[in-house]
């Protein structure tokens, strides 16, 4: 077969079963099958070869599975963590098995879209599928998702989680899953999204939430990426921050098999102000890439943006991220950060800042650093007896530490130093 | 307890150490003296095992081991600390942590028991008196934003924490100024006994009124051209480096 009777095969299996009732959906379809699936010469992708990985991961000739079984709690659940809960499966949520607050209003984005005018009107507004194949495919395929809108004033005390479980057990598996959150004014809340694969055929997964913070509102948001390498998994979140809103976003990815995060923060008020942290420790054959947009549309906002990774064995890293400061956005206070430590002589990091600045009165700064671990410091401790494994061991928690702090809820933060600590054997 | 023969040193193919021949026995204070780039530093950090310096000729026995096939941090646990010249500072590591897992990796090689958070609290708290140091400042990520001063009586902390056999204080007066000067050498003082010993680098006199040694090497061009007793820091103060230099030339 010829490279692009694959590339055709792949898109007719990608949007196999897809009913295209609407004018949006038709219009993305449209931007899907034009845009085709991007290649090593697209420059969003130029480091994250996700075409070939869905030419290797996926059969061509086969269907994807609907359906599954759910597994054991204890294989998916965030143990220790007093939450609400969606969740999903092969793309299909379960209201029977979620457990929402009663405050808010929730249902699976298949009804909401379908019953509520301010969903459908809302749906593609802020997250732009214009430009990019795997949101238009989002647009245009979705089957299901969550929408939720936290109510003005409401403040949550716990945080929703959403579990994205696939079971690919019986064949390959394709989610293409849509989310609508809509932050009330002077609202309170968190939402994790977690993902968990069983079986080893691969899954093939996009999720795509556009999630808006009215005036005041506050949200932590949290990724927690930590699956299978069957996994493949496209994932876009666009925010859009109204004035005084204030946004916390962890993108944390600990395990899978390829993953594309785009996380995009629209600050489109004044005195927004909107935090970015990402935690990568990426291993064996991973590649992840992560992908973020700054955009300050108004004055007076303040952004800052921390991604730290550690990689090893032949693990491949890239993080790219983009500041812009629009003409309107004086006194804009942007920083971004992006610190990388290489373990291996085959892992490797493509990072890449890029910031435009339209405005004159603004404060923005970015750094980029990539090295090994740094070994005055490693010999400074073991010049105090500590054994050279468990100097690593310190030296690379402490760096991971920096991150792991900024989590503010306590049952969370517990959980994630867990997993970080196993994977950076941790046993001081 | 350190036999140290004909040891030759070089780093990045640049010799540094010509022959050195040093004797210290348990309960000695030995200084070793020498203007900028004679070796002083290159054999402290060769003693204390760090891995650019390549030993190119020579042996060190330390209590009947060969020390130099030992790891930096056996050496440690064998009990040789070297007090940095410019201590290192590590973000996201605590003073507190970073020595409760030294002290019982430490004391797990000795053979004692490991020490709990309640008794490694009194141990800590018995320690920080000693060089005058506040508990805030160990709660610290280690040396980060500390000033030179709290830097090096962290060293010294680190020393008092660690009860090594034989310690090397690299340069430990540079940087202090002299109530700084003081709290350090009276806390090395402290640490004094008949068991252990100490070596002191230093370019200047000025320590050694502090911590008084039994005996001062010079070193020049990496090799000790004249030893003595504590008197040969006061000449060397009087009559400066280039008298040692001169006679080195004429000899």
């Amino acid at each position: 077969m010829t490279n692009a009777s694959v590339h055709s095969e792949l898109l007719d299996l990608l949007t196999e079963a897809v009913l295209v009732q609407n004018e949006l959906r038709t219009e993305a379809m449209q931007v899907f099958r034009k845009l085709g699936l991007p290649g090593n010469k697209n420059e969003e992708y130029k480091h994250t070869p996700i075409t070939r990985a869905l030419e290797k991961g996926l059969q061509l000739r086969a269907s994807f599975v609907t359906g599954g079984a759910l597994p054991n709690e204890d294989q998916w659940k965030i143990s220790g963590l007093n939450a609400y809960h969606a969740v999903l499966l092969n793309g299909s949520l379960l209201p029977e098995k979620s457990f929402l607050p009663s405050q808010v209003t929730a249902m699976p984005m298949s009804k909401a879209s379908a019953n509520l005018q301010h969903v459908k009107d809302n749906m593609g507004t802020y997250a732009d599928f214009r430009n990019d194949a795997f949101a238009a495919w989002n647009t245009a395929a979705w089957s299901d998702g969550v929408y939720l809108e936290i109510p003005e004033a409401v403040k949550l005390d716990k945080p929703i989680v959403i579990y994205y479980l696939h079971d690919s057990q019986a064949g390959q598996v394709k989610s293409v899953t849509r989310n609508l959150v809509i932050s009330g004014r002077n609202s309170e809340a968190a939402i994790i999204e977690k993902w968990c694969t069983t079986g080893s055929n691969t899954v093939i997964s996009n999720t795509l939430s556009e999630i808006v913070l009215h005036e005041s509102a506050r949200l932590n948001h949290v990724v927690l990426q930590s699956d299978t390498d069957a996994h493949i998994q496209y994932l876009f979140n666009q925010f859009w921050q109204h004035s005084g809103s204030f946004l916390n976003s962890h993108v944390i990815t600990l395990d899978g098999g390829f993953i594309r995060n785009n996380t995009r923060v629209a600050l489109d008020g004044e005195n927004c102000e909107s935090h970015l942290y990402g935690l990568y420790l990426l291993h064996k054959n991973i590649i992840a890439d992560n992908h973020t947009v700054v955009d300050h549309r108004k004055p007076n906002s303040y952004s800052n943006e921390l991604y730290k990774g550690i990689l090893e064995d032949q693990a491949k890293g890239v993080f790219n991220g983009k500041i812009f400061v629009r003409p309107d956005a004086q006194k804009t206070n942007a920083f971004q950060s992006n610190r990388n430590i290489l373990l291996s002589d085959k892992a490797t990091i493509n990072t890449k800042p890029q910031l435009e600045i339209w405005a004159d009165d603004v404060k923005c700064s970015h750094g980029c650093t990539t090295g090994q671990l740094d070994e005055e410091a490693l010999f400074y401790l073991r010049s105090r007896g500590i054994n050279k494994d468990t100097a690593r061991a310190m030296m690379l928690y402490a760096f991971a530490s920096e991150l792991l702090d900024t989590v503010n809820d306590a049952e969370l933060k517990n959980y994630l130093d867990a997993l970080v600590s196993e994977r950076l054997h941790k046993n001081f | 307890m350190l036999a140290i023969k004909n040891l030759s040193a070089q780093v990045n193919g640049k010799q540094i150490l010509n022959g050195i021949n040093l004797e210290v026995k348990a309960g000695e204070v030995h200084a070793i003296m020498g203007p900028n780039g004679s070796g002083k530093s290159t054999l402290a950090s060769v003693l204390a095992g760090r891995e650019e310096f390549e030993v190119t000729d020579g042996t060190v026995e330390y209590l009947g081991k060969n020390l130099l096939e030992l790891e930096p941090d056996e050496r440690a646990r064998e009990g040789i600390f070297l007090a940095f010249q410019y201590p290192v500072e590590i973000p996201g590591v605590s003073t507190i942590n970073f020595m409760k897992t030294a002290v019982n990796q430490v004391r797990e090689h000795r053979g004692l028991e490991t020490l709990d958070a309640v008794s490694f609290l009194g141990l800590m708290k018995e320690k920080m008196k000693l060089v005058e140091i506040d508990q805030s400042l160990l709660n610290r990520s280690l040396n980060e934003g500390f000033s030179g001063g709290e830097k090096k009586r962290n060293e010294i902390f680190q020393m008092a924490m660690l009860e090594p056999k034989l310690a090397i204080l690299d340069e430990t007066d540079s940087g202090l100024d002299i109530d700084a000067l003081k709290i350090v050498a009276n806390g090395v003082n402290k640490l004094r006994s008949k068991n252990n010993a100490i070596i002191v680098v230093t370019h200047y006199q000025r320590l050694l009124n502090y911590i008084v040694p039994d005996f001062v090497h010079v070193l020049y061009k990496g090799k000790i051209v004249k030893s003595g007793g504590k008197e040969l820091a006061l000449e060397l103060e009087a009559k400066g480096y280039d008298w040692i230099k001169s006679e080195v030339e004429v000899a």
